[in-house]
């Protein structure tokens, strides 16, 4: 039986795992830093002005809201509006019918799910450049995030994470 | 030094015009800008369509990457000569970056790239960086402008240089890329839709730190381009006979690469085709695919002994493509299992015969105002100075931008279903599910 919509299903996977995701930026980062270390996400990322960004992973998101096997909830926050994700139980049944266990994948989203959007973003960040040395990823970030004001110590901590989470990933 | 300096900052003896159906004329000053036009990686945008497969609904859009290249070059110089010189915001230094990276930030497009990008797993952003940075006449052409001059334009072409304000020209929600695209699809394509009064939009930009802002009193002409934006998707960009094409396409290119896999003998040999069916394509390779050596295969596939390819071909070939219904992927799964199960009964392999196809395949990216998100979205000067997303002002824009319609549908050979020669029971039932 070929799995009908494959890639929605690797997401529902990822969602379902962390119970609630909270934020849209939380999302991508997650989903683009599982796909760098080697989790088979198809979804294209480019870099936008925080950081990479799938516009596909975008309308993924939106197509699974609107076939109900994912709820998306809107909150007003301060000046701007907050979105929470969760997978329906319409989604949960689903995903009982075509899920594929992707090995690992539910531990790294889970612990990545801890972390506070702003520092998945830095992570995403690293690992988008991380053809570059490291003094040259910092140069970028501290150019080209100025106003997120990320020290020197949250880049250490952000290779730190990245290898950690590599650990996690490594099939044992 | 000297050199490199002399060679950013000259002229050609008199200004050389391309005659242009969307923008009249394309004006080339600077020595650089024509000497890019004439290498052979610029020149390869010829071969390559602008609308991939768009041609097969609307036999208009046969216009090249090569054209729109030109036409986002020209609109940028139309900004950065007209609009922004003099202007505090504006380094004039910046000038010639801009005008490169808008000229060459297609470059490392493919033939039938959505497709191929898709099955091969392939990136054209990184053959841009690597047609920019490589061993191509493009190189050597930026580099007699410095030294670090390519990595620049690869850097503003992936929006990661440090001056915001230059990669807005051509990437951001309402920038040259897509003011050039859909007025160019529209015109080729024989459409009324994509029109919008760009030389008003032009003349209300205004440079800032980060971005391009636009006056508030030219609020209806950024309307009128963006539900062009939306009107263009739905007419032309998502038409559901240009995806039965894309359909068709990808699962010729997925057929070649299994029966390669499988040891499968070709009459002729795709030799094209080695690297990328082994995951190795190398940009000398890349280089030498174009739109006429793709034909070029499908055409010669048509006389193949698998059945399957030889099909596929022929559709594509000949416009026999698949037909489609809408598809609720949520209500429906169940009934897609049994239409596999069914079509493996009659002899039909649903592997390329029954393909879902869904919005998110093809993703093209809608206004929407920003807040948590990755893009910034448009804003408007208002007459105080300050800044306002255009949805918060424009209830059109605020009406098409909160709406969600993404889409499914379902394709499937009509013509093999309606052949009762073999299996007419099964292939009833199928028609039956299907409705048709």
């Amino acid at each position: 039986m070929t799995t009908l919509l494959k890639e929605h299903v690797k997401l529902m996977s990822a969602f379902s795992a962390c119970g609630e995701i909270i934020g849209r930026k939380k999302l991508q980062k997650m989903i683009y830093i599982a796909k760098k270390i080697s989790f088979p996400f198809q979804e294209k990322f480019q870099f936008h002005f925080y950081g990479p960004y799938s516009e596909e992973l975008t309308l993924r998101v939106e197509e699974l809201c609107n076939m109900g096997f994912v709820h998306e909830e809107k909150e007003k926050k301060g000046g701007y509006y907050q979105y929470r994700y969760t997978v329906t139980k319409e989604g949960m049944d689903f995903l009982k019918l075509y899920e594929e266990e992707i090995p690992k994948l539910k531990e790294c989203v889970l612990h990545m799910n801890e972390q506070s959007a702003r520092f998945l973003e830095l992570v995403s960040t690293v690992l988008y450049f991380d053809h570059l040395s490291e003094e040259e990823v910092k140069e970028k970030i501290f150019t080209l995030k100025k106003k997120q004001n990320y020290t020197e110590e949250e880049i250490e901590k952000a290779y730190q994470y990245i290898e950690k989470l590599k650990g996690i990933a490594k099939p044992h | 030094m000297r050199s490199e300096m002399d060679y950013s900052k000259k002229k050609l003896d008199e200004e050389k015009v391309f005659k242009d159906p969307v923008h009249r004329y394309i004006h080339v000053r600077d020595q650089m800008i024509w000497d890019l036009i004439g290498t052979k990686e610029f020149q390869r945008l010829r071969r390559v369509r602008q609308l991939g497969t768009t041609f097969l609904t609307f036999h208009g859009g046969e216009h090249s990457r090569f054209s729109h290249s030109l036409g986002v070059y020209e609109i940028v110089r139309r900004i950065v000569d007209d609009v922004f010189d003099g202007r505090p915001e504006w380094n004039k230094e910046e000038r010639l970056l801009s005008l490169c990276a808008a000229l060459l930030h297609d470059v490392g497009h493919g033939p039938f790239s959505h497709s191929f990008e898709k099955v091969f797993d392939l990136d054209h952003e990184q053959f841009t960086r690597e047609i920019i940075l490589g061993d191509t006449e493009i190189h050597q052409v930026l580099s007699r402008g410095g030294s670090d001059f390519p990595e620049k334009v690869a850097e503003v072409i992936a929006k990661t240089y440090h001056n915001k304000l230059v990669i807005s020209l051509i990437s951001s929600q309402i920038d040259a890329d897509r003011m050039d695209y859909l007025q160019r699809d529209a015109y080729f394509t024989g459409v009324s839709y994509g029109h919008f009064d760009m030389e008003r939009i032009l003349r209300v930009m205004r440079p800032r730190e980060d971005q391009v802002v636009f006056k508030y009193s030219g609020m209806h002409a950024v309307e009128d381009y963006i539900m062009s934006r939306y009107q263009m998707y739905w007419q032309i960009y998502f038409h559901p006979v240009t995806r039965s094409a894309e359909v068709v396409l990808t699962k010729i290119l997925h057929r070649a690469k299994e029966l390669y896999r499988n040891g499968y003998s070709f009459k002729q040999d795709p030799v094209h085709f080695y690297s990328l069916f082994q995951g190795n394509i190398t940009l000398e390779d890349y280089l030498k695919l174009d739109e006429s050596i793709i034909l070029y295969y499908f055409q010669i596939w048509q006389e193949e002994e698998d059945p399957i390819l030889k099909d596929l071909a022929n559709r594509f070939v000949n416009r026999n493509l698949f037909k489609y219904i809408e598809f609720d992927p949520a209500k429906e799964y169940k009934k897609y299992s049994e239409l596999e199960s069914l079509f493996r009964k009659a002899g039909i392999n649903p592997d390329y015969y029954l393909v879902l196809d869904s919005s998110s395949d093809l993703p093209y990216d809608f206004y929407r105002p920003g807040e948590e998100e990755e893009r910034l979205p448009i804003h408007l000067l208002m007459r105080n100075g300050e800044l306002r997303e255009l949805s918060r002002e424009s209830d059109i824009v605020d009406a098409i931008s909160g709406k969600r319609r993404t889409d499914h549908k379902l394709y499937y050979p009509a013509d093999f279903l309606k052949d009762d020669r073999s299996k007419p029971s099964i292939k009833r039932k199928i028609r039956e599910i299907l409705d048709i």
